[in-house]
């Protein structure tokens, strides 16, 4: 089994609906979608992220105190949105998972194995 | 071979690796201790043993593991059929969706056709480096996302054969119109898709679309000696139908014969069934255009691109007349294909407007590079005067 990193991917420019009526069809197809995940035993993690204008980016990397910087790592006109994390046999099953989890989120869905854990 | 032990070992480098230390070991040894009963045998055996040496070799304790689970393979013993089966899967696996269709015709043509990176590189006219890098992208893709060696399942298997026989036509059409470099026609490439076509053809004999995809292979080639005359390419028309290959053009109606039994119509089956009537025809005024544009109207109806309209429109030029044939080419979004831009200079020609045919000729010379299509262009258009 390999675990995939499911990321969905919002672009700026996406007219994304605001109002209950329209999100209310994609909350529900994305708990539908969810449960499935779980009931096959493929679930490792998933949820919906806040908004980017939530983010805060911290850089440990230099000697002195971490840097803390308002905002995303990096200015884009794409960011993601939400992700989920499930187990699958190999690359055709995730790609599946990844088209339900598409269709019930609306949105493009970009599918990436995690490195082996070491043995 | 190369199939076998990646399935085997789930890894294509190592088996790649493998079978060609294989080889050498058996022209070493061969020589002195003669060919062993079962060569073919032999070579896996060898090839199985120099694997797991180098699994050993490169001992991180995961891969000990991994030789120890190979020693006691828990597949039960391989009916026959098996390495057709191999072959197969890997096919699927190197042309699956998730690589660059560039990366699936040269993984394609390097794991099943058995070309080295430099024939491959030469023949799509880049460096080898570079194809080299981008084999090697694709094979590590396949390692670390997990593509799997498997046929796909019934409900996928349409998608997946069709980016499979894409990959072949792609081969095939490469050599048949090479669309840049010195030589217009590159049979090698064609020979070679012609084989993947065949081995298709024998792993999966009652897919329609695959036999479709060899008859018109075989249809089209079989009129390749004809093609080129004086580094000048020949039309349809003007060709010696007493120089086609008659043996390849018996095969190819032979299959689409079988392809109108199944009654399973499809993309590759329509066009070998129009490269059938075109073969079946004495010579280029006995052609049956309306059957052909009948093809084009069910061609259409599968694939409905600016293309197939294109050559649709041909065939109505010749059953009512170039006029009516141009008014349906200029409706087509194709500026940026040279065989639009050749089909209306030769309906404009036909019409009297030279001066028109002639812009016509110069645009679609300037959107080819192929050589010997240029020189026919420029011949046709040095005609008007």
């Amino acid at each position: 089994m390999t675990q995939y990193l499911l990321s969905v991917h919002q672009a700026e420019g996406d007219d994304m609906p605001t109002s209950m009526e329209e999100l209310q069809p994609i909350f529900d197809a994305v708990d539908a979608f969810n449960q499935k995940v779980r009931d096959a035993g493929a679930w490792v993690f998933g949820g919906g992220l806040q908004g980017i204008e939530s983010a805060t980016t911290v850089d440990g990397t230099g000697d002195g105190a971490p840097v803390v910087t308002d905002g995303p790592f990096a200015e884009s006109k794409e960011y993601l949105g939400g992700f989920w994390i499930i187990e699958a046999p190999d690359l055709d099953a995730a790609l599946k998972w990844a088209a339900e989890g598409s269709a019930a989120c609306r949105g493009k869905v970009e599918v990436r194995p995690f490195q082996e854990e070491p043995s | 071979m190369v199939a076998s032990l990646a399935r085997r070992f789930g890894d294509l480098d190592l088996a790649e690796d493998a079978a060609g230390e294989a080889f050498v070991a058996a022209l070493e040894r061969w020589p002195q201790d003669g060919i062993p009963p079962n060569p073919g045998g032999w070579l896996t055996t060898t090839a199985t043993r120099k694997a797991l040496d180098r699994i050993r070799r490169e001992s991180h304790r995961d891969a000990k593991h991994k030789a120890a689970a190979m020693l006691h393979d828990p597949t039960p013993p391989e009916p026959t059929g098996a390495v057709e089966d191999d072959r197969l899967r890997l096919v699927f696996t190197c042309c699956h969706p998730a690589l660059a269709p560039e990366a699936r015709v040269a993984l394609t043509l390097k794991l099943v056709g058995g070309l080295t990176v430099g024939e491959i590189a030469s023949a799509f006219l880049v460096q080898e480096t570079t194809m080299g890098q981008r084999i090697t992208r694709a094979k590590r893709k396949i390692a670390d996302a997990r593509i799997p060696y498997r046929v796909p399942e019934r409900e996928d298997l349409p998608a997946r054969l069709s980016a499979v026989l894409a990959v072949v036509y792609l081969v095939f059409n490469e050599g048949y119109l090479a669309s840049a470099g010195e030589a217009p026609i590159r049979g090698e490439l064609c020979a070679e898709a012609i084989r993947l076509g065949r081995l298709l053809r024998q792993l999966l004999p009652e897919e329609p679309e695959v036999a479709g995809l060899l008859a018109l292979m075989l249809l089209t080639d079989a009129r390749r000696d004809t093609r080129v005359a004086g580094g000048e390419l020949v039309t349809l028309p003007d060709q010696d139908r007493g120089r086609w290959d008659r043996e390849l053009i018996a095969e190819g109606h032979a299959l689409v014969r079988e392809c109108l039994a199944r009654n399973r119509p499809g993309h590759y089956q329509l066009l070998a069934a129009i490269n059938a009537v075109h073969t079946d025809a004495p010579e280029a005024a006995a052609t049956d255009w309306s059957q052909i544009a009948q093809l084009y109207d069910q061609l259409y109806a599968v694939s409905p691109t600016p293309v197939v309209a294109l050559n649709r429109a041909v065939a109505v030029a010749e059953l009512d007349g170039p006029e009516v044939a141009l008014a349906l080419v200029d409706r087509l979004d194709l500026s940026s294909y040279h065989a639009w831009h050749a089909t209306r200079a030769d309906l404009l020609r036909r019409l009297g407007r030279s001066e028109e045919a002639k812009a016509a000729y110069d645009a679609a010379i300037a959107a080819t590079d192929n050589p010997a299509e240029r020189a026919w262009l420029s011949r046709r258009r040095s005609q008007l005067g």
